[in-house]
């Protein structure tokens, strides 16, 4: 693997940059493995990333059923911040944030972190107070966010309309250190790495089964061959359900469409995101200028990867009464992602009832800003059996009672 | 954008007059049940790909509670029915059959 860097910029420009080499290998399978990850989205690759980086487990396949990053990692807003309220949640979701703050020289690969602040805005008296009693459960947690109020809110975001009839701005959750980052990138970054510690990225490869003996998971089959293996990591997101029924369990998950949109490229005007979960909607705008716009999720299952007009319609209605400004903007893309949705808005980080199989789902309309710290925290719990950050996450939660509940913090989807 | 006929009043709905309900035909234990059960019952569920049994709320119209077939991969809908059944009946399975040959209806909510 050729490192990045501006000399090697600079060393290419004059042979025509004909010296760059692929960023990871496409191998044929091999008959087996030691781990095999199913998905290649950023959880999977992260996962891999850190078996190798962590625990020097390197003789692993990550199989791919379309192309790397193609299901969530790529259709994502890009939200990064860990203002949970739970200190599970706290931990991992921090681990994550800090993780992406050295992604970029960690793996080589520009990620685009951007830690450009993240606020979210407290539009009613019930808000004012959850949002506060976060601000308190962070401080507690060591994660660094603050309550502002909306004079503040007025002055990091000029372009909002703070004094809306319907839903005035009280003041915000703020995150400084919370941003964005490119998602493809995450994805392509953790692909190269993995690539070069000697690991298979196999892509068009879809696990149609899940091969078992004495209750221990042997391997999979695939839509090009059997490949077996000695554990096994499922991280297919919204497609948990399925992987789980050919493994012989069930989980507490439902896979509901959520969509996201983008605005014409103009020019800067907002340098720091925002969410406004009252009105369901929030907002930021990439570094190509486009105001880049999410929402809620539709209420129904859904495997289509397209969602309901109407949640659209929603969302930019309830945002236009909070940046009149985007009133005339153009919408230039709108696309669909099946999202993975838990009772408690928590993910599961397990073992599963096979063993040697263990299961990373539930991440729902908001594990992007997760990738890294899901990653480092599923390698172990794959490696050593048991994480730290993982233990509250395990299946049994559920019929245990042990909820984690973050449908507060995680009011709308990002 | 979807549309369901509600099987009480007969209208053509489009998705903004209702409610979805989640799965259909759950069993619901009481008091007295093991936790497997109740974990079965509150939290499991089939989140199939493909055809879904599922509650649906005419809410903003008369207001009841009725059940749809629907296919969660084509979003082809297959019928709506009355909710005062714990399974769907006859004439639903075979308009699912009919897109699905071998499709068989399976003990949701049952406990292995
Ligand atoms: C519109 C939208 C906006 C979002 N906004 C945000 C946000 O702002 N911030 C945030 O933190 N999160 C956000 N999320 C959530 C976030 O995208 C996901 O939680 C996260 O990307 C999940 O990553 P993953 O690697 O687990 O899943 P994915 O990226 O979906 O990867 C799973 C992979 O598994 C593959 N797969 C499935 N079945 C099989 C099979 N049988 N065999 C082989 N491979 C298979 C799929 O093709 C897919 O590539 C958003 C999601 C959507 C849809
Ligand atoms: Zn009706």
């Amino acid at each position: 693997m050729t490192r990045y860097s501006a000399f090697a910029i600079a060393r290419e420009a004059f042979r025509q940059h004909k010296g760059w080499d692929r960023a990871w290998e496409s191998p044929e399978p091999r008959k087996s493995y030691d781990v095999i990850i199913v998905g290649g989205g950023g959880h999977g690759l992260a996962t891999a990333y850190h078996l190798g980086k962590n625990h020097g487990i390197t003789n692993v396949a990550v199989l791919e059923k379309g192309w790397l990053g193609g299901g969530n990692t790529g259709r994502n807003t890009t939200i990064i911040r860990s203002n949970y309220l739970q200190d599970p949640s706290a931990a991992l979701y921090e681990k994550s944030r800090s993780l992406y703050e050295t992604m970029s020289q960690d793996l080589n690969y520009n990620v685009m972190f951007s830690p450009r602040g993240v606020m979210m805005l407290a539009q009613t008296e019930h808000e004012v107070r959850g949002y506060k009693r976060t601000a308190h459960a962070n401080a507690l947690q060591g994660v660094t966010t603050e309550w502002i109020d909306a004079k503040r809110v007025k002055e990091l975001c000029p372009i909002m309309n703070i004094d809306g009839p319907r839903y005035p701005v009280l003041g915000a959750l703020w995150q400084a250190r919370a941003g964005t980052a490119r998602h493809d990138a995450v994805a392509w970054g953790y692909a190269r790495a993995c690539s070069a510690m000697g690991m298979h990225i196999i892509q068009k490869c879809e696990v149609t089964g899940i091969t078992s003996q004495d209750g221990r998971v042997t391997g999979v089959t695939t839509n090009r061959g059997d490949i077996g293996c000695k554990k096994m990591g499922i991280v297919v997101a919204g497609h948990s359900g399925a992987l789980a029924e050919m493994a012989g369990f069930r989980l507490p998950i439902e896979s509901v469409a959520l969509q996201a949109l983008v605005s014409e490229p103009i020019k800067p005007c907002m340098d720091v995101v925002v969410m406004a979960n009252t009105v369901h909607g929030y907002m930021s705008q990439s570094d190509k200028g486009e105001m880049v716009i999410g929402g809620g999720t539709d209420g129904y299952n859904n495997y289509t990867q397209r969602g309901s007009f109407h949640h659209i319609e929603e969302t930019v209605r309830a945002l236009v009464e909070t940046f009149p400004m985007i009133s005339r903007l153009k919408m230039l893309r709108q696309w669909g992602g099946v999202v993975d949705v838990t009772g408690d808005r928590s993910p599961i980080l397990s073992k599963t009832p096979l063993d040697g199989c263990f299961i990373n789902c539930g991440w729902g309309t908001g594990g992007f800003k997760a990738t890294p710290g899901s990653g480092w925290a599923m390698a172990e719990l794959m490696a050593k059996g048991h994480s730290p950050l993982t233990d509250a996450f395990g299946l049994e939660r559920f019929r245990e009672g042990r909820f984690i509940d973050e449908s507060v913090a995680a009011g709308v989807a990002h | 954008m979807l549309t369901l006929q509600c099987p009480y009043c007969g209208v053509q709905c489009d998705e903004t007059e209702l409610t979805a309900g989640g799965e259909a035909h759950l069993t619901r234990h009481g008091p007295g049940s093991d936790a497997d059960t109740f974990e079965q019952y509150l939290f499991l569920r089939e989140n199939p790909r493909g055809v879904h049994f599922e509650r649906w709320r005419h809410s903003h119209g008369c207001g009841k509670w009725f059940h749809a077939a629907r296919s969660t991969t084509t979003l082809r809908v297959f019928g709506t029915y009355k909710a005062q059944t714990t399974e769907p009946p006859q004439q639903i399975r075979d308009a699912i059959s009919a897109v699905h040959p071998g499709w068989s209806w399976r003990n949701f909510g049952e406990t292995a």
